[in-house]
């Protein structure tokens, strides 16, 4: 175990980092190691300064206070410049986003080369780059079709093609954030197995995660952050995974449980629905699907399979080409998102920041966004602000949304308080209907669990909920049943007690009971 | 050094970055005085003197910036929903020709209405001239930038050929321009003998109104959000392209009571000479207001001292008044470094 190896194998030593913005102390005192041939697992809350250590290490950042040293390749320790990507990047740091920073037009030997190669030079010297480029596949098993545009590539490869760029770099620290959030659970295996391949070829690794299952089983040590400080800095093999969601949350963490509840009566049905994709495709195909009451119907797939169209469709944004949506046994009105907050729906988007809030604008406003125009908020054409302020109050008390006040600017809320904000506005309207996105994309865990409170807590009211997920953990704890998206086909719903995550696995990449419907059609 | 984001900005700082702004631009601005060697307090103190130093002084200023204060206006409230109209020009051009069209007697009306006519028809016309950028913007997705840029000239050949042809005046001794703005259609001055006429008053009751309606009323909500995040005004079940076309409207209406100010007030008969550029103008304005209504009016005034006391300089002591035109243009560049200012703090380490 690399614990127990000797100090200079150290490869990265950060120490006493400490970063303010403002009042806020997002680093304190923070010391960290990592060894050579070692995956650390950097496991944290939102906010609790995860990113901004990383962004200090990478360059993006200057810290206040502390230093970085990081090894030459002889082992010896010495200090960063800060503030520099490029000192970082020439120390040997390398970083994998979690949003992935490629060019989709390039190709992906143009990305890797991207950056590489001196300006001043009119040709990139390809032959080279390739030769060394088919020996780092070779060597690391990443294996990528180079000349494939990565707009072409699927999820899985690209995160290959950022990995092999950030190696064909040099990097011997590999900094990982959140890698497996878009990955099958397949495509995630298929990761660990090269990660543990890389790291016995020397590589370090730190591997930022929320995903307690998976730090538990890649990586040797933990460091957990809470508030800025490290909180705890662990063996793996001398803890386990409820005790360190404690650590990091910082209480114990109320289990998720989904008591069994009879289904009322049938609230939406879409029967045999086509919604248009990008190049006159058709990104779902006679999907049909049954919700009830007392109901959470979770929807599996790799992105890109559908779910695009099937919340589009359920949030108004687009009509479908044929097929029909019967709401409470009516026909409603589709292509319109008035519409269909008018009906009773409630829609939560898979992109919080971009479709679910306009940053600029105040929390109270973001609140009212889609009432605006009932008596509530707005009479004769002037918007009630005192009204709305006071509804933004209760909003912010009952739903926790942590902010100055109504006042606040939304785009400052971190990414759980925005959440918070987004059910606030949807499940304060009682709807009948919840389309539920990516719930809990990029959310800590005390945000998660509290996002699924809320969803089951509508549910026991009536409320039937469509939710949307690639997390198969929070698909299997919150659904009654669940449906595989897979090329815009839609299979039929299974109770949740009689699938694995195997089986899901499966039919996602294609190989389940859909595949002699997909291929007979 | 770097910038890091400001949670909160202080009031002193809000107040004092603006000013330090027109400070450093005149400072900059002094750089080619003192090539062209000339003393640069004189010239800065003959700016002054020009635009306030005296009673007719501070009147042919508030006259300068009562179209300034429309064009101004007409840029914030587009630029504010993202609409970016850099056609005000031609709508100012458009709604003086409506105005000059029903206000030189062709049209005979009660007295009483005549003021109120030119002034809706002007606007109207301001307001339907935009709305064709607006629909082709929402309808084929073409760049309003250069629809409304290039109408400019188009409204501007087709006042020539109207005050050319069936608009011109018999008596206007071969020149092109129209018949005068009858008397009764005539706004009134606000002092006599000077230039400044009730436009002023208008212009800066427009800005209080755009204001409260950006702030307070549903459609500026409908409109912030439309211009600050159209997928999310979109998702949330906002009728964009109905907000889009409302907000060309009034841009364009804006820009046409400019137009109606200059021919019913000022100038009282429509020439190609009646704006130099009022609508371009406008765009600086704004931005110097940072799309605030209230802002614009100060922005307005500035914008119009710098103009008016540098062709008095001009004629004291012969620097070109292109100065004015070299303070405008710097000052928007240091406000565009005041409002980082205000936004991030800046950090050495």
């Amino acid at each position: 175990m690399s614990e127990t190896r000797e100090p200079e194998d150290i490869v990265l030593r950060l120490r006493g980092i400490t970063k303010r913005f403002g009042a806020l102390l997002a680093n304190d005192a923070i010391d960290l190691e990592l060894r050579r041939g070692a995956i650390l697992a950097l496991l944290g809350e939102n906010g609790a300064g995860k990113t901004t250590l990383m962004n200090i290490l990478f360059g993006h950042y200057l810290a206040d206070e502390g230093e970085v040293l990081i090894a030459d390749p002889g082992g010896t320790l010495s200090p960063l410049r800060g503030g520099s990507p490029s000192a970082a990047l020439e120390a040997g740091v390398g970083m994998v986003h979690q949003h992935f920073t490629l060019a989709d037009n390039l190709s992906a030997f143009e990305n890797i080369l991207l950056g590489t190669q001196s300006l001043a030079r009119p040709w990139l010297d390809r032959r080279s780059a390739r030769h060394k480029l088919d020996q780092l596949m070779e060597g690391s098993g990443l294996s990528v079709d180079l000349d494939a545009a990565v707009g072409m590539l699927s999820v899985g490869e690209r995160q290959r093609v950022e990995i092999l760029k950030a190696l064909y770099r040099g990097a011997r620290i590999l900094i990982l954030d959140e890698p497996t959030a878009v990955l099958t659970p397949q495509e995630a295996e298929r990761l660990f197995e090269t990660l543990s391949r890389l790291v016995e070829q020397g590589l370090s690794i730190v591997f930022i995660s929320h995903k307690l299952a998976e730090v538990m089983a890649v990586s040797q040590r933990v460091v957990v952050l809470r508030a800025g400080k490290v909180v705890a800095d662990l063996a793996t093999d001398e803890t386990n995974a409820a005790n360190l969601a404690e650590t990091m949350v910082g209480r114990a963490i109320p289990k998720t449980v989904r008591t069994a509840m009879a289904p009322g009566e049938e609230i939406l049905n879409l029967n045999k629905v086509c919604v248009a994709g990008a190049h006159g495709r058709l990104a779902l195909s006679d999907a049909s699907l049954i919700l009830r009451q007392h109901e959470i119907l979770g929807i599996a797939g790799v992105s890109g399979n559908g779910q695009v169209a099937l919340s589009n469709l359920i949030c108004g944004l687009q009509a479908p080409e044929s097929g029909s949506v019967i709401l409470h046994g009516q026909a409603i009105e589709l292509g319109s998102p008035s519409g269909m907050v008018a009906a009773g729906i409630g829609r939560i988007p898979e992109d919080r920041l971009h479709d679910g809030v306009v940053g600029d604008m105040n929390v109270w406003e973001n609140l009212a966004l889609e009432d605006y125009l009932t008596p509530a908020f707005s009479r004769t054409g002037f918007m009630r602000r005192g009204a709305a302020r006071a509804h933004a109050r209760r909003s912010i008390e009952d739903f926790d949304v942590r902010c100055p006040g109504p006042e606040a600017a939304t785009r400052l809320l971190s990414g759980g308080n925005v959440q918070k904000l987004i059910l606030a506005r949807v499940l304060t309207r009682g709807p009948n209907v919840i389309l539920a996105n990516q719930p809990s994309r990029g959310l800590d865990i005390g945000a998660v669990t509290e996002g699924h409170r809320r969803l089951l807590d509508a549910r026991a009211r009536g409320a039937g909920i469509v939710l949307i997920s690639e997390d198969l953990d929070e698909l299997l704890t919150l659904s009654d049943r669940v449906a595989v998206l897979h090329r815009g086909r839609m299979s039929p719903a299974m109770a949740t007690e009689e699938v694995t995550i195997r089986q899901l696995g499966l039919m996602m990449a294609g190989h389940g009971t859909e595949r002699t419907a997909h291929d007979a059609a | 050094m770097r910038l890091e984001p400001r949670t909160q900005v202080p009031l002193a700082l809000a107040i004092a970055a603006p000013a330090g702004a027109i400070a450093l631009a005149l400072l900059l601005a002094a750089i080619p005085l003192i090539w062209a060697e000339v003393s640069v307090f004189e010239a800065y103190g003959l700016i002054f003197k020009g635009a306030l130093g005296s009673r007719f002084a501070i009147t042919e200023t508030l006259a300068r910036a009562t179209p300034l204060i429309f064009t101004g206006l007409a840029a914030a409230v587009a630029f504010r929903a993202k609409l970016w109209n850099i056609g005000a020009e031609g709508q100012l051009y458009l709604g003086a020709l409506a105005a000059a069209a029903v206000g030189t007697g062709a049209v005979a009306m009660p007295t009483f209405a005549m003021i109120p006519l030119v002034l809706v028809v002007g606007a109207l016309a301001g307001a339907l001239l935009m709305l064709i950028p607006t629909l082709l913007k929402l309808r084929l997705g073409v760049d309003e930038v250069v629809t409304t840029l290039l109408l400019n000239f188009v409204v501007l050949l087709f006042v020539s050929m109207m005050i050319e042809g069936p608009m011109k005046d018999p008596m206007g001794m071969g020149w092109p321009q129209s018949e005068p703005i009858v008397d009764e259609a005539t706004l009134p001055k606000l002092v006599a003998r000077t230039r400044v006429h009730a436009g002023l008053i208008l212009a800066i009751l427009a800005g209080i109104a755009v204001w409260v309606m950006t702030q307070r009323s549903v459609w500026g909500f409908e409109a912030r959000a439309v211009g600050a995040s159209p997928a999310a005004a979109r998702f949330a079940g906002m009728p964009v392209p109905r907000v889009m076309i409302r907000v060309g409207l009034i841009s364009g209406a804006l820009a046409g009571l400019a137009g109606v100010g200059e021919v019913a007030g000022l100038k009282g008969y429509l020439t190609l000479d009646l704006s130099p550029g009022f609508g371009y103008s406008g765009i600086v304005v704004a931005m110097l207001a940072q799309l605030n209504a209230l802002a614009v009016i100060v922005a307005a005034m500035f914008v119009a001292v710098v103009f008016v006391g540098a062709d008095f300089m001009s004629r004291a002591i012969g620097v070109s008044n292109y100065l004015a035109n070299l303070v405008v243009a710097t000052s928007l560049l240091t406000m565009l470094l005041a409002s980082l200012a205000t936004r991030y703090r800046l950090r050495w380490h």
